[in-house]
């Protein structure tokens, strides 16, 4: 059977790329620890040689749409064209394509089926920056076939936190099921507390960071009751407008597992938003 | 009042250069003709198939003809939607880093929580 080898969870931050190739006096004060903290994350996944990324993020209103919004989708497509004109005019990221692993997609839709989730499916999905930036972070090189998953954490009605929760405890059984030798690694983005379009937004730093420090303990620790016991679709209103992308690293301590702590945590103070990095090694750190 | 309407012409808008630039120079008239002409097209669709019942009313009318930002918070339009096309339209004019985002926050300071319902 396949191995997970490593799982990531980590914030998406559209400008790092920007921030990280500017030179001369576009480049921002922040740029070079920033850059520094993502090399040395990039590393805790290089180490754990994966063969197949499965990239869980949420689309930003580019495929998806108010007509016709999946709940939860995976991606089945034997390419994935990235990122998109407003992502390009906003953020200056550049058009990527990906190849996909077609046959863990079907794997993991067929399982989740029967699991209990009734996930959508796409098969020509163009990706946006909620798993390109990952890719950019931590395998800049693009050369490894993905399967995305998208969580719908930005059209209300949502689904509930437990859900979010579930769905990773059900990725992680799932891949470990695939019959393959390939090596795994399962890397989610989401947000820790955000305000966008808001009175709070493009603060000096994120809008709450008391529930930053709150929320990276509890991914830190994989204190998955206390979180599910503090996180509702209404107390996620609080920190941030945009704060529900938390549920996406919810999802993720779900594939780490309940009271796992993290092997490597990281994080970043930025402006806007607080920046968060989070490696498990659920078979022991790699040597 | 259908704040899926407001969000449809925000979508729809900022995924095209040539309708930003129309609606930055002249959002009156861009928005009259987007009600006419889109407003009732179903997205993902092939062409020849639309609805019949999609119009704004006066203040969502309004409200995007005068470029205003803070009222399309109140009516509930999506904000990240709002901001993504509104950074398009105007954060050319920074003389500074942020100068736009921020004084667009700023605008929406007089609202506390809970923030005005977005679901659609």
């Amino acid at each position: 059977m396949a191995s997970i080898v490593a799982v990531i969870a980590s914030t998406h931050h559209p400008f790092y790329y920007r921030a990280s190739t500017a030179t001369g006096e576009d480049r921002p004060p922040f740029a070079d620890e920033w850059t520094r903290k993502i090399l040395a994350f990039r590393e805790t996944l290089t180490r754990a040689r994966p063969d197949v990324l499965v990239m869980v993020g949420s689309d930003h209103f580019h495929q998806l749409w108010l007509d016709n919004m999946p709940q939860f989708l995976v991606g089945k497509a034997p390419h994935y064209d990235a990122n998109w004109y407003n992502e390009e005019r906003e953020f200056g990221l550049p058009r990527m394509l990906l190849k996909g692993q077609e046959d863990l997609s079907g794997h993991i839709l067929r399982a989740g089926l029967d699991a209990g989730f009734d996930l959508a499916f796409s098969n020509e999905l163009r990706i946006d920056h909620s798993i390109t930036c990952p890719i950019i972070t931590l395998r800049p090189e693009a050369d490894l076939p993905i399967v995305p998953i998208y969580t719908n954490i930005f059209a209300p009605p949502l689904p509930q936190p437990k859900r979010f929760v579930q769905l990773g405890q059900s990725i992680r059984d799932i891949v470990e099921s695939w019959p393959s030798h390939l090596r795994v690694a399962v890397i989610g983005t989401g947000h820790l507390s955000l305000e966008l379009g808001g009175p709070r937004q493009f603060g000096p730093h994120g809008p709450d960071p008391e529930f930053d420090q709150r929320a990276v303990e509890w991914i830190a620790n994989g204190d998955l009751d206390e979180c599910l016991r503090e996180v509702t679709l209404d107390s996620l209103h609080s920190p941030g407008n945009a704060t529900h992308g938390f549920m996406d690293f919810m999802l993720m301590m779900g594939v780490a597992g309940a009271g796992v702590k993290a092997d490597y945590v990281d994080t970043l103070d930025l402006f806007h938003t607080m920046e968060a990095y989070f490696t498990w090694y659920p078979n022991g750190a790699p040597t | 009042m259908s704040k899926y309407l407001l969000n449809k012409f925000l979508f729809m808008v900022d995924r095209d250069p040539e309708l930003v630039e129309r609606y930055r120079s002249e959002p009156g008239e861009l928005v009259a003709w987007w009600e006419a002409e889109c407003a009732n097209t179903v997205l993902n669709c092939h062409t020849g198939e639309a609805s019949t019942w999609l119009r704004f009313d006066d203040v969502e009318r309004e409200a995007l003809a005068t470029h205003d930002h803070v009222k399309l918070f109140e009516l509930g339009a999506h904000p990240f939607l709002t901001l993504t096309l509104f950074i398009a339209l105007f954060e050319r004019d920074n003389t500074e880093p942020l100068e736009y985002q921020k004084s667009y926050g700023a605008r929406l300071a007089h609202f506390s929580m809970p923030y005005p319902d977005i679901a659609t």
